[in-house]
């Protein structure tokens, strides 16, 4: 029986990767002469979405505690501001800035993780008045759109690190050698990812959320303390949210109040299609992490057309999100009736 | 003692006591202004409708009152909520206007087609929606908020397709009805009372909020006693997709456009945050339209008081968001326990004082 469970979460897994290499596969024998076929579109993909990639990893762990946190993209707007405005109107020391929007992200998290724990409110109502909270400070701190145009955020941010060994390099149209690049916040995004993924598996804390998902009423019983692991998870989902939100400014470099619209439903979709299950339990990183390539492809896709609309890539993401929802939920009748 | 406790412990204690607090406010903002002080109350006629503080409440909160009731019934049945209903209400205007107008029109005051068949494709539409969300629900077992988190992001974009991106213009004066006046009296304020009459005597004369309740507090165990669970949840969802659908059209008819980023934006958040203040648990189970209703209007008190107090419309959340996790901790069973056991220790102390 465990093998065959093992087996379902598996599979929801490999179609994950199996269709992000079709849909990337497609995709450079579709726009291959636009471009998509260099190896920078897929580190773009990687640029662009370093962000996501941080709020997906605290999604998922939130995900595997039964919970759902869509306050992200609102935090996310509200760090973008903050640094923009505390940068570039402030004036304040950008590393001071950094340590102040990760505390305000933990603080955030440890309420809603509060309200959640051992108030028992629903996730989904706490996490919202949260989204509108953020957003809501975001216009308080300030209604223009700010951009960084000087200092040391900016420079850290426009650092290119050049693959090594000329990996995928190309010669353009004009003869020049072009080398992919990274930039300094893929870097940070795929750290945070590695060092959750060795959590999730390894430390005692990183177990306990999937006994707390799988079943509350077993995990007190096992003698865990399923409050305290909650508030936690939700701290933790704030704090790489909060991280999230530093590279997403990187990427941005500009704080504006309809930043970051609708990352929150990116982030569940992505976690959803990675194989993480809603009633919880059920997911790991690896997944999140193809969720958002899927996630980033589908958008480049519909960019490099360049003649659909851009509410194509909304569409086609939520399709794509109702597919796995309803292949998650087919599964868990499936063992339902096999028992 | 006990008789204030009695009363604390009616249903509609709370958004009744929530409403009289907004009023009190408006009475000292208005006296420490040096107006009238009963201002907020003061119906008038100018340019030959009604006109107030009062009115505007009522005028401006009915897409939330229309919302509310479908919320009710999806929060009482399912023991989530409907957070689709803004985005499907974007999608019902976008689809009506489109209709109106013809595809890719993006300004017109001739209707391509006859009024009638635009509405209905509009309720159409959305009762579709309701239905998609319905079929997740109780067909598949998905958690009510995140099957109906699929149509939140995506009715948006399907507006704005029908919609070829552009903003679609009405000018029609059969399409300004629904936004404006019949005789002195704003229409929306009609269209809400309808509603609410439609529904209070489908729920008094028919079994439905009966079966509604009954699925909500136990599904399984109304199944056994022979209710058909899943098809009263489909119901439900497919009403709250209607009265997106009308909530939809009435905020199109206002601005005479389908504007599908702005229509219905953050309406989902004050629809259950009327159903929260109306006294109805977000768990399932019993409800009250009444309290509902009540709740929904003060809501659009509290930010219409809010823009007086000079908010503006960006910052209006943060409040919102605030009143929000005061009324659902006041209701969360933990926080109820931890009062009585207050007042219990409290009881026994008194005792062996004496």
């Amino acid at each position: 029986m465990k093998s065959r469970k093992m087996n379902s979460n598996t599979l929801l897994l490999l179609i994950t990767i199996g269709l992000f290499v079709v849909m990337y596969a497609v995709g450079c024998i579709i726009y291959g002469n636009k471009g998509f076929s260099h190896f920078q579109t897929f580190l773009n993909l990687l640029i662009t979405n370093s962000g996501l990639l941080c709020v997906a990893a605290g999604m998922t762990c939130v995900m595997l505690t039964g919970g759902i946190d869509i306050s992200v993209g609102g935090l996310i707007a509200m760090d973008c501001m903050f640094l923009a405005v505390g940068i570039d109107r402030w004036g304040w020391n950008s590393i001071l800035l950094c340590v102040l929007v990760l505390v305000i992200g933990v603080v955030f998290g440890a309420a809603i993780g509060f309200l959640v724990g051992y108030l028992e409110i629903q996730p989904f109502i706490v996490t919202m008045a949260g989204m509108f909270f953020t957003r809501g400070m975001t216009a308080v701190i300030c209604t223009d759109q700010v951009s960084i145009s000087s200092g040391w955020f900016r420079d850290i941010a426009s650092i290119k690190i050049y693959m090594p060994f000329n990996i995928g390099a190309y010669t353009n149209s004009k003869g020049v050698l072009q080398v992919p690049y990274i930039r300094v916040h893929v870097v940070i995004a795929l750290i945070v990812l590695v060092v959750i993924f060795l959590m999730l598996r390894y430390t005692k804390f990183g177990r306990s959320l999937y006994a707390v998902g799988g079943n509350e009423v077993s995990a007190t019983m096992m003698g865990l303390d399923v409050k305290k692991t909650k508030l936690k998870a939700y701290m933790l989902s704030s704090f790489l949210c909060s991280i999230g939100g530093i590279c997403y400014c990187m990427n941005t470099l500009t704080g504006s109040v309809q930043q970051a619209t609708g990352l929150e439903m990116d982030a569940i979709s992505s976690a959803v299609i990675g194989g993480t299950l809603l009633t919880g339990g059920v997911g790991n990183v690896i997944g999140s992490f193809f969720g958002v390539l899927i996630n980033g492809t589908i958008s480049t896709l519909v960019k490099t057309n360049g003649k659909l609309l851009s509410s194509w890539s909304n569409i086609a993401v939520a399709a794509l999100l109702c597919f796995f929802i309803v292949l998650q939920s087919i599964f868990a009748l499936l063992k339902e009736r096999r028992k | 003692m006990s008789n204030i406790r009695k009363l604390t412990s009616k249903r509609l204690f709370l958004p009744i006591f929530c409403m009289i607090l907004v009023m009190m406010v408006n009475i000292v903002y208005d006296v420490a202004n040096g107006n009238f002080a009963l201002s907020f109350f003061t119906i008038s006629i100018r340019n030959g409708v009604l006109y107030g503080r009062l009115i505007d409440v009522l005028n401006r909160g009915s897409e939330v009152a229309i919302l509310a009731i479908g919320m009710t019934l999806v929060v009482s049945s399912s023991a989530g909520t409907d957070i689709s209903v803004g985005s499907v209400m974007s999608l019902s205007a976008c689809m009506c206007c489109m209709l109106l107008a013809g595809y890719g029109v993006s300004s017109t005051s001739e209707l391509a087609v006859p009024l009638i068949v635009g509405i209905l494709g509009g309720l159409v539409v959305a009762v579709v929606c309701g239905c998609f969300n319905g079929f997740l629900v109780a067909y598949l077992g998905v958690q009510p908020m995140v099957a109906t988190l699929i149509l939140y992001s995506a009715a948006r974009a399907i507006g704005l397709l029908l919609c070829n991106n552009l903003i679609v213009y009405v000018r029609n004066d059969a399409y300004k009805f629904f936004g404006g006046y019949l005789g002195i009296i704003p229409t929306p304020i009609v269209i809400a009372a309808i509603c609410i009459a439609v529904m209070a005597l489908l729920l008094k004369r028919t079994a439905l909020g009966l079966y509604v309740q009954s699925v909500g507090i136990n599904k399984k165990a109304s199944r056994i006693a022979g209710l058909n669970s899943s098809r009263i949840i489909l119901i439900c969802f497919a009403i709250s997709g209607l009265c997106a659908g009308i909530a939809g059209i009435v905020s199109s008819s206002r601005i005479y456009s389908a504007d599908s980023n702005n229509i219905g934006l953050n309406y989902e958040m004050d629809a259950i945050l009327g159903v929260a203040l109306g006294g109805n648990s977000l768990g399932g189970g019993k409800f009250s339209l009444a309290g509902s209703i009540i709740g929904a209007y003060t809501i659009q008190a509290i930010t219409t008081t809010l823009y007086a107090l000079g908010v503006s419309t960006s910052v209006a959340p943060v409040f919102k968001a605030i009143i929000v996790i005061i009324i659902v901790a006041i209701q969360a069973p933990p926080f109820k326990a931890y009062l009585r056991q207050r007042s219990a220790k409290k009881a026994s102390l008194a005792k062996g004082v004496q």
